[in-house]
Order: structure tokens, then sequence, then C-alpha cells
């Protein structure tokens, strides 16, 4: 168990990285762009990859009508993030510790990556609805109204995951070092799961 | 960031000549192989970068342009001592006073010696000088912004044609007068010139911070004719060669009477010597009237002060600091090799280069070895400081430059070829034709101590027949031969625009990672600047109309101007807002008598428009900013002198 609960605050404390590195990456490239534009999107705030790119986005996006990028106080989960990932950090240190000092069972591990993956999908169902209304609720007075071959207005929003060919724009979304880093120390908890899990057996057998 | 791949390029095609070879033995001599093969040599693919940079004096143009090496292409024509309408510069209120001088302004001039800052005797790559022959100027532009930043005239002299090579550590940039005249110029009979005119070499401090030039010191020497110089370098540091014609002192039908005698001077001038005579109160300040031209990249705007004396130095109040080098047949390039000891004279009437030896002068001159004296200053014997001559076979040297392999490369305006000789030995190694009547050359970092020996490129001229025909006014021809090897190749030939006097070359991996994209908004101090649209504005004063007006792709803000009156000097004060590499925008009114304006990103540019009808008048971006750049215009409406609207300004309000 305390190998078990050793990962479990290393898992849970590789969490506060987001608090230095991007969480995820949207990258713009195009024939006119051969060193693309892109956004670093913080629990906090979105940042431009060079200093003048979110300007510079923001410049191209008015041709179609697009909304600026939203700055840290126009967006709510610029401020409830960095809570929501500070506590949960905390927590699974506390429970950790706690493991470490047999006040709480293995379950407790599981019992925090669950809520963890809950808060994480419910994220990135609102980093997708952001997406959708960004690119879709466009300026009717937008310079270039362009449409899908059936007559839809064309949504410029950006892909969740992967590439996306839009007009002359490759997008690229993906996570970035701050995101692959709580996908490890997940991983981290859910081993320390099982590590625990043996453990406990492994000790229950030799109780026996 | 875009690497230099030209290297792997070339050794990928010496791969493919290689393959070639083994494939078809006893057929690489055909000349289609060294045909394909000099192609690739000089082949850039699209989207790759020359391997070098170089910049081609203008001539006549007055201005420098950048080209690549080994490709030929230009890439830019930057705008130094003449008007240019491309940018707007001499002609936008900012840049005006750069082409201010004590003659009022002067909207050209005779660009010929560009020279780039150096650091140990190493090329740095800060700056690069060129110097204005017809109204003496020297220029500095900066090789971040590839930008004119200043320029100053250099008083005293007429003909700025030794100029404007750097020292070692940039400490100087010289400038040596051709033409001798009378100093301080006065009302005298011209065929009173011998013994009366007289010929300033000026030493223009560096500043070695921001590069800022102030003329430290002029000597004043006899009335020669000095034509081109050059610094010494390793052990001849501190000291400075000019060659010298018409020690005749004529002045008139010079073509003969500045040919008569058998050897003119290379004037040797230890600087070190007369900067500390000069640093210890030595030398006479002398009433002197020059502009100072300096351009602020903060403000985007030039100043231009008159200065109102220089300190002159008599060269006999200095003993031991200028000697005479006797060099026959009027020489004319002046060229130092890498190591420091070998002063080339390129006498161009005759078919032999004359080599002195900076030991050699320097033990003629402790033995005070002088062969007489010119004005007072000491005349060493010719043979004590000749280190050998070179038999070239050749006729009308003009030019030397070094590949840092102990080859020296003469051009031979009269035979119209390019000669390459082993320093030391003197013998000729090979020589190359030229197309034609080639004058300098360059090599990159050919004038350094350490130059960069790949190519030599050759600039000619006479073109005639290189390129299709273009009526009796054409460009220039250039060559550019692979000097890698013990025999030069011709690789490719390109037209270059004016005529490039000399040239300067430097790797591009030692500019390009510093070369600006944009000027920062947020560091722009231009007092008429707005930094954001909402303080684009209209201001009356008087009969002046300030129009404060910003740009971003694609509108103007203000767009729509009303209460200009017939009579009003109005100045547009156009701020670019685009902080994207590359997306300038322009600025032209109808009927405006000037120039466009150009305007970078994050730049402010002003220019003058006087109206003189009523009416409602356009204006338009000149610059392809964007797909709404047809859209990118507006009007301005004019009213009759005695109207009484009132200045109003609006953009997107119907």
């Amino acid at each position: 168990m305390k190998k078990a609960s050793i990962l479990m605050i290393i898992g849970a404390l590789l969490l506060t990285s987001l608090f230095k590195f991007p969480l995820w990456n949207i990258m713009l490239g195009a024939p006119q762009y051969p060193e693309p534009l892109g956004m670093n999107i913080y629990i906090d705030g979105i940042q431009g990859m060079n200093e003048f790119d979110i300007k510079n986005i923001d410049g191209l996006n008015h041709y179609i009508g697009m909304k600026t990028i939203p700055k840290p106080k126009d967006m709510w989960e610029f401020s409830v993030f960095p809570l929501v990932i500070g506590s949960m950090s905390a927590f699974g240190v506390i429970i950790g510790l706690l493991g470490l000092f047999g006040k709480v069972g293995y379950h407790w591990f599981l019992g925090w990556l669950i809520i963890m993956t809950i808060l994480d999908v419910l994220g990135m169902y609102d980093f997708n609805t952001w997406m959708i209304d960004y690119g879709t609720n466009l300026d009717p007075k937008a310079i270039m109204k362009l449409q899908n071959p059936d007559g839809t207005p064309m949504s410029y929003k950006p892909p969740l995951f992967g590439h996306q060919k839009m007009l002359n724009f490759d997008a690229y979304s993906y996570p970035r070092l701050g995101g692959y880093l709580m996908g490890v120390g997940m991983i981290f908890t859910l081993v320390a799961f099982y590590v625990g899990k043996r453990s406990k057996i492994t000790n229950d057998e030799n109780t026996i | 960031m875009k690497t230099y791949k030209f290297q792997l390029l070339s050794l990928f095609g010496a791969l493919i000549l290689l393959t070639s070879c083994g494939n078809n033995n006893g057929q690489n001599k055909s000349s289609g192989a060294l045909n394909s093969s000099n192609a690739e040599k000089v082949y850039v693919a699209p989207g790759e970068h020359d391997e070098f940079y170089a910049f081609m004096s203008g001539g006549y143009s007055g201005n420098l342009t950048v080209y690549g090496l080994p490709s030929g292409r230009m890439f830019k024509e930057i705008p130094v001592f003449s008007q240019f309408p491309t940018s707007g510069y001499g002609y936008s209120e900012e840049t005006k006073p750069m082409l201010e001088t004590s003659h009022g302004f002067v909207p050209w001039d005779d660009s010929h010696h560009p020279d780039i800052s150096q650091t140990n005797g190493e090329l740095d790559g800060r700056w690069i000088f060129i110097n204005g022959n017809n109204t003496p100027r020297i220029a500095r532009i900066s090789l971040t912004t590839f930008e004119t930043e200043e320029i100053i005239e250099v008083p005293n002299s007429a003909g700025n044609h030794s100029s404007s090579f750097v020292t070692e550590n940039s400490e100087y940039v010289v400038a040596g007068t051709r033409f001798s005249v009378p100093i301080p110029q006065r009302d005298m009979p011209i065929n009173e010139y011998k013994g009366n005119f007289q010929g300033a070499l000026s030493f223009i401090s560096v500043d070695p911070k921001h590069g800022h030039m102030d003329i430290k010191f002029q000597i004043i020497m006899p009335g020669f004719n000095y034509d081109l110089s050059h610094p010494g370098r390793g052990k001849s540091h501190g000291w400075f060669f000019f060659t010298t014609y018409n020690t005749e002192e004529a002045n008139s039908l010079q073509e003969v009477n500045s040919s008569q005698n058998d050897k003119d001077f290379i004037a040797a001038i230890n600087w070190k010597k007369v900067e500390e005579y000069v640093n210890s109160g030595g030398g006479k300040k002398v009433p002197a009237k020059y502009a100072h031209n300096i351009y602020d990249e903060a403000t985007h705007t030039a100043t231009s002060t008159m200065k109102k004396e220089v300190l002159t130095v008599n060269p006999l109040d200095v003993p031991g600091a200028v000697f005479f080098l006797p060099t026959p047949k009027s020489p004319h390039g002046c060229d130092v090799d890498p190591t420091g000891n070998y002063i080339i004279g390129n006498g161009k009437l005759s078919a032999d280069l004359t080599v002195h030896s900076f030991d050699n002068m320097i033990a003629a001159i402790e033995g005070e070895k002088f062969d007489g004296e010119a004005y007072g200053i000491p005349i060493l014997k010719f043979e004590d400081v000749l280190a050998g001559t070179v038999k070239s076979g050749g006729l009308g040297p003009l030019h030397t430059e070094f590949d840092g392999k102990g080859n020296a490369y003469t051009t031979f305006f009269i035979s119209s070829e390019v000669v390459k000789w082993k320093l030391g030995t003197w013998e000729v190694i090979d020589r190359k034709p030229t197309y034609y009547s080639v004058g300098h050359l360059m090599i990159p970092g050919g004038n350094s101590r350490k130059p960069f020996g790949k190519y030599v490129v050759a600039l000619n001229k006479i073109t005639k027949d290189r390129y299709l025909p273009v009526g009796p006014e054409m460009e220039h021809s250039a060559q550019i031969y692979d000097i890698s090897g013990e025999k030069m190749e011709l690789l490719y030939d390109f037209p270059t625009h004016g005529e490039p006097h000399y040239a300067a070359g430097i790797p591009a991996e030692l500019l390009a990672p510093k070369a600006k994209k944009i000027y920062r908004l947020d560091e722009n101090k231009h007092p008429y600047a707005v930094t954001s649209p909402d303080q684009a504005r209209v201001e009356r004063k008087g009969n002046e109309v300030h129009i404060y007006m910003s740009t971003i792709r694609s509108h103007f803000t203000p767009d729509n101007i009303e209460g200009v009156k017939v009579g009003d000097k109005v100045y547009f004060h156009i701020t670019n807002h685009e902080q994207d590499f590359d997306v300038p925008h322009g600025f032209a009114m109808i009927g405006q008598n000037s120039s466009e304006l150009l305007i970078m990103p994050g730049q402010t540019k002003s220019s003058l428009w006087e109206p003189k009808q009523v009416g409602v008048w356009p204006f338009y971006c000149t610059d392809f900013c964007s797909a709404l750049h047809q859209e990118m215009q507006g009007y301005i409406r004019v009213s009759p002198a005695n109207s009484n609207i009132e200045i109003s300004w609006s953009l997107g309000e119907d």
C-alpha cells in the first residue's frame, strides 16, 4: 500500500503541471502562413504560440464574422478550471497521504479517478460546446458568408481532436504538455489502485 | 526558420556527379555533364534559401541592392541616397531629412563601396556602410531592418570615392576624397590648383553600441586624387592605405596630364598615431558645414542637424603617421590580404600588379630609408617596400579580393578577365574571361581576415549582348564563379540593378536569423502615431490639417473625412496596425504631388497633400494586402477655401 499511495500522490501532483503548461493546442497553417498560427489553451486562458498569433487569428476571423478569441475574463471556465484542478490535486494528495498512513483503502484512489474522469469529460464537453458556438455563431454582417454544398452556413469549428481542413487553413487540435502530464497522472492513480489492490490481497493471503 | 541547405544540396549534386562519373567512364568530360553540374551549383530549389547575401552598390541609382548567392536572385533594393517612390523614402515627412545636406535637399547620389561592419577583422553583420560619391556622404544601414539609419555628410571632400571602408573593429569608417579642392572652399583660379588644392581623408568614428557616426578627424593631404583605400588588418591593424593618382596635380585633361608620372603613391596612414595625437588635444577645429541625419527606429522619423566645425590634422604635425609608397601606373584598387602583410596596388595603366609588404614598410620606416618627400611627407624607396610583382599577362588591373587560402583574385578591366594568383610566389594560377570589362569583384568576406572563399562575383561595366536586348540602356552584368577548386569555373550570369561598383557578401546564417519581421506597435514612439483605432482623428491647426489614421486589413480609420478646404496643408499620418509578417499597407491620394507611402506593420509614415480643387477625392491602399484590398479605400471632401464646414471624420457610419 505504501508504493500505491506514493503513486497516488505523484499522480495527483502531476495535475499541478496544468498551472504551468498548456492543456491543449490548436495550430492553423495555410499557404500564406508557412509558420503556422497557434493557440495554447491553458486552464486559465488562451495564449498565442507566438506573441501576435491571437491578434492575427482574430484579424483573419473577422472576415468570416467570428468572435474574437476570449480573454480570461470573458469565460467563467478560466476562473473555475484552476479551482477544480487545484482542489482535485489537493484531494488526491490528501487521500494518498491517508492511504500511506493506512487511514483509507485503495478504493479511494479509484473513486478519485472516477471523479476526475467525469470532470474531464465534462470539461471536454464544455470545450466542444464553446467551439461549436465560436465556429457557428457568426456575425450576420460577416464579410465572407460561405455555405456548405447543401446550402447550410459553413461551420468554422476547429476539430475537438485531430486534423481538419477549413478553407485555406489546416487546423490541428491536440493535447499539449500539461494535458499529457495530466493523463500520465491519471494513469498513475489507476496503477496506484491496482498496486494497492494487489498488496491488499497479498497482505490478506499472508495474514491467512 | 529556414535552414541553409545549399551545402547539402551541392553535396548531393557532387554525389550525383560522382555517380554519373562511375556510370559513364570516359564520358564525363562532355560539356553536357559539366553544364548540368554548374546548373546544380547555382540552383536553389523553390522555397530554399541562398547560402550568402550579396549587397551590391547601386552606382548611379544611389541605392544598395540585396542579392542571394549563388542564385543571383534579387531580394530588395534598399533606398539610401536616392528618393524611392516605391516606399516613399525621401518623399515621406519622416525620411525627407535623410537627404538633407549643406547644399540643401539632394535627392540622389552615386553609391559605390558597401562594407560590412567588422569585429576582430571578421564580418559581424551589424551594419553595412556605403558612400555617396557625388555629394560626399556616408550612410549606415541596419542589417536587422535593412533600412538606412544614418547619413553623414563629409565636408572638405569632393568625389567621395576612397570610401566607405571600415577598420578591423569598426572603430572608423573611412572616407577619402577623389578630387582635391581648395580647403576651405574659396573663389580662386582653377589653374592655381598645384600646391593650393588639398585632399581630405576623413576618419568617421562609429559608436560601438548604436553605430552613430561622427567625424573624429580629417587629415589634410597634398592635392592628389585619393582613389581607393582599405584598412590594415592583423599585424597592420592601425594603418590605412590609400591609392593616389594625379600626383602630377593637373587640373585639366587629366586623362593625359595625370598619367605622366611613372609612379604615383599608396599613402600609408598610421591612424592610431593620429588618433592619439587628436585625443591629446592635437589638430585644429575649422569651420565647416555638413549635415548629420539620423533615422530613429522608435519614432520612425529622421532628424537632420547641421554641424558647424570639423577637426583637421596637418600630417606634418604628427611625425611618423603618414608615408608614401611609390606604386606604378596610377593605381586604382588598394587591397590588403587577410594576414594584413600584403598591400596590393592595382596599377590600372599597367599589366603588372605591385605588392607591397607591410613588414618591409615598417623596416624601411624604422631604417629611415626615404627617397625624398612630397609636401614634407616622407616617400619610402619603392624597392624597399616591394614584396613582389605579379606578372599577370592581363591589362588594366583594378581590384583584388582573397579566398583565405593564400590566393588572390584580380580583375582586369581592359583584358576583361579575372586572374587568380598566389600570394608569396606571385605566380598566376588561372584566368577566366568576364563579360565584359570587369570592375570590382567580390568574395564574401574577401576583404577581411576571414574570407568565405567559395564564390567570386565579377561586376562588369559592359553588358552588350549578354541578355535579351532592351534598347540602348540596360542593366549591368555580373558573373559568378566557383572558386572552391584550383581552377575557377564560370557558373552563372545575371543582370544587376544600377551600376554596381563594389559589393559585400556575408554568409546568410549571420544575418537571416536576426532580420526583423515587423515593427512592434507598442514600441512605436512616432509623435503622430495612433496605437489603437479609437485614437484615430482629424485635427485642424490653422490651415494645417493633421489626419491621424490607422490601417488594418482591410480598411482605413477614418475613411470619410470632411471639412478640408482648398489651400490647406493636409498631413496624413498613417499607422499600420498589423503585427503580422509581410502585411504592409500602402497609401496613395489622387493628385498628390508626392509618392505613395508603403507602411510596414507597426510603422507610422506621413505625407503632405495640398488640395487645389474642390470635390470629393479618393485615396486607397496600394499594396495588395488581403482579399478585400480593393475595398480598402476612402474619400476626402474638399470644400472652397471660404467654406465653414467643420472638420469631421467617420468609419462605417451610414
